[in-house]
């Protein structure tokens, strides 16, 4: 069955009769292998390897589906449909993550096969979305609207996605395996903690070319990527590509999983790992990875500009709350007339990430409306609505709001991303989604909000740092100390192109007070700023002294 | 097969949790041999009883019932004493249905 009905103006890749076709294979061989598990044929130890392959999870209280959203590109029928198997399969609502995907907190194993087909019909599935692969890869929310933008990153995340997609070399690395990709000097995909981060940019002549960095990462041991190549050229990409990842295919420390990860095997081995990947490149049969410039263009054709009208920038309307939503939620595009709109998933006192089956249906309507079918996840876990005509701002805002999805907090303090914690994740060692719930309800004045400028929290509910804690301003990690849930600070992390590992200020707080020391170093912060400093250029230029005073100093 | 299962003898009176195989909710065994949704409907086994209760309860897990079988220790109630098994008990501890 296919109930493709898509936006026609919608700039998301479109799978061909073969990719439908391989799908629908891949999902009767699911099913198979779940009716036999279910039948008692298969043991867990057996199964657990198939379903982690199609991106299923058994964690606390239930299985959970994670799907992939390649490089967080939807369209509005992709959406719509998520929204209806969150609905019909799961308790009405999902949770987007910072890698631009989407899990499901309920599933039931014997649903899995259904929901697989769902998605199916609109060209989705929960491939290598587990396992030590190499999973989906990420890019700028702000691709093909973004004034800064020198290269649409979709098109080469799109030639990865297809290069990287059941490679069968590459399929049992020693461990999962991570790629970014940005297409604009400004760096708003954290390529530098990634397993692989690309910059995408051009030469003086134009051409297209990429700058590799390798070995970011976070979890236990945070390191921020080496750069190994200044210039890749475009027909160049996946050979050089290929041979970072068969280099670490080979010398990744397969037996021991925390020291599996590429960013280990770069930090130990340091220039010698660039050499390796040299030495790979040079003796490769480098014309069988050619990038023709005729494929290049045809998956380009897909990312298309969508039909833009010739309009004028123009004033926004003087509405107070309105003119407050638009301030935070607005950015300029680079077609005048029009601006991206930034969807807030963070409600005050709301789950980061999270989106109920109406909302997601609402974001849907919204963007085949205002924004040619198009939406976008970000890495920070909100949405992107990419292409909104100016004059279309006031009513989308109307729309927004009447969904519940109009938090003028973009940036800001409230703006917080967190991972499921020990509220869902078995892996956890303290909660982390109560805690964001409580800094932004006491930070929901608006005002204050404003008045504090760009902050970022972020919160994990363990050490393997899904909650990006590190890269925060203001990173907490949830920790487990005798059966008691504590939470730890770090300060002065950053995720984009002054990339930084933030740094443990000192003891950990317990549940009850590490609202009360947020709020303290705020409040320092505030004390010692000049103007127009954020909190992370305040940290930056004063040093954790004054921050770690007013925390535990006697009072 | 399950991790857990072979952790330091019990020192408190047990239950057994693990995730039903067909929808991955969580249930519990206890010494009436039958597994349950509610922790309130089981007995926990003495700590000298949990060696038996765990053969018993990993039954079901070699008939594909159940996975993931390890032992809770638990105060009254029965109520687990690490709070990483009371949140398996109350569900999540922040809104888990559509707002
Ligand atoms: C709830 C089920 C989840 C499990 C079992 C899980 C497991 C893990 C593990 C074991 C690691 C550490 C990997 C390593 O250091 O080798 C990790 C890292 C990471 N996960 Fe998750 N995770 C879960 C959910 C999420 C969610 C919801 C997000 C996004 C919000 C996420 C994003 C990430 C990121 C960004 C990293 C760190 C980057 C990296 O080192 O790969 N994960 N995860
Ligand atoms: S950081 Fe830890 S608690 Fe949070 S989702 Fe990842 S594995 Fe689970």
């Amino acid at each position: 069955m296919n109930a493709l009905t898509y936006p026609p103006h919608a700039r998301t890749y479109r799978y061909d009769e073969i990719d439908r076709e391989f799908l629908q294979e891949r999902i009767a061989e699911f099913r198979g292998q779940v009716e036999r598990r279910l039948k008692g044929e298969l043991t867990e130890d057996e199964f657990k390897p198939l379903r982690l392959m199609n991106g299923l999870y058994l964690q606390l209280h239930a299985y959970m589906l994670r799907i992939a959203i390649p490089y967080g590109l939807l369209n509005s029928a992709q959406l719509r449909q998520l929204g209806r198997i969150a609905r019909r399969w799961d308790r009405g609502f999902g949770h987007f993550t910072t890698r631009q995907n989407i899990q499901f907190n309920w599933t039931r194993l014997e649903d899995v096969p259904a929901m697989l087909e769902a998605l199916a019909e609109v060209d989705m599935h929960a491939i290598q979305t587990s396992g030590n692969c190499i999973r989906n890869t990420t890019t700028d929310e702000y691709a093909g609207a973004s004034p800064d933008e020198v290269v649409d990153p979709r098109v080469y995340a799109e030639i990865l996605r297809q290069w990287s997609t059941l490679h069968p070399e590459f399929t049992w690395l020693p461990r999962k395996f991570k790629i970014a990709i940005t297409g604009s000097p400004h760096d708003r995909v954290a390529a530098q903690v990634h397993d692989v981060g690309v910059l995408a940019k051009r030469n003086a002549r134009g051409e297209v070319g990429f700058e590799v960095y390798a070995g970011g990462g976070l979890g236990r041991t945070p390191i921020i990527a080496r750069k190994l190549r200044d210039w890749v050229p475009e027909a160049e990409f996946l050979a050089y590509m290929e041979a970072v990842l068969r280099v670490y295919n080979a010398l990744g420390q397969r037996d021991n999983i925390y020291k599996a990860r590429i960013k280990i095997l770069v930090r130990d081995l340091g220039a010698e790992f660039t050499q390796m990947v040299e030495r790979e490149y040079e003796r490769m049969p480098r014309d069988k990875y050619r990038l023709d410039p005729e494929i290049v263009a045809a998956i380009g054709a897909h990312f298309a500009p969508p039909p833009f009208a010739a309009l004028q920038d123009q004033p926004l309307p003087e509405d107070r709350e309105f003119r407050a939503w638009a301030a935070a939620s607005i950015r300029a595009h680079k077609q005048p007339g029009y601006a991206s709109v930034t969807i807030s998933l963070k409600p005050i006192g709301g789950i980061p990430g999270d989106a109920s089956a109406d909302q997601m249906e609402a974001v849907a309507d919204l963007a085949e409306r205002h924004s040619f079918g198009e939406i976008r996840v970000t890495h920070v876990q909100n949405l992107v609505l990419p292409h909104v005509r100016q004059e279309d701002l006031f009513t989308l805002w109307q729309g927004l709001r009447a969904a519940g999805l109009a938090t003028p907090n973009i940036g800001l303090i409230s703006d917080i991303i967190a991972c499921p914690g020990m509220d869902y994740c078995a892996l956890a060692t303290a909660r982390s989604i109560p805690i964001a719930q409580q800094i932004s309800e006491r930070f929901a004045d608006l005002d204050r909000q404003h008045a504090i400028g760009e902050c970022f929290i972020n919160i994990s509910g363990c050490i393997n740092a899904c909650g990006h804690h590190h890269v925060a301003h203001i990173g907490i990690l949830g920790v487990d100390k005798r059966g008691e849930e504590v939470y730890q600070i770090t300060l002065g992390g950053s995720a984009t192109n002054d990339a930084s590992i933030g740094e443990l200020i000192g003891p950990a707080f317990s549940y009850d007070t590490i609202v009360d020391a947020v709020e303290t170093l705020i409040a320092t912060y505030v004390a010692h700023r000049t103007a127009g400093e954020r909190f992370i250029d305040t940290y930056r230029r004063l040093g954790a002294a004054p921050f770690k005073e007013a925390l535990y100093a006697p009072a | 097969m399950s991790t857990k299962a072979k952790a330091r003898p019990a020192t408190a009176p047990v239950v057994f949790t693990a995730n039903r195989l067909r929808d991955g909710r969580v249930v519990w065994f206890g010494a009436e041999g039958i597994w349950q949704d509610r922790i309130a409907a089981v007995t926990p086994f003495a700590p000298e009883a949990a060696e038996t209760g765990l053969a018993e309860a990993q039954q079901a897990e070699r008939q594909q019932q159940v996975v993931g079988v390890y032992a809770v220790e638990v105060g009254p109630g029965p109520t687990p004493l690490k709070f990483r098994e009371r949140l398996r008990v109350s569900g999540p501890s922040v809104a888990a249905e559509a707002a």
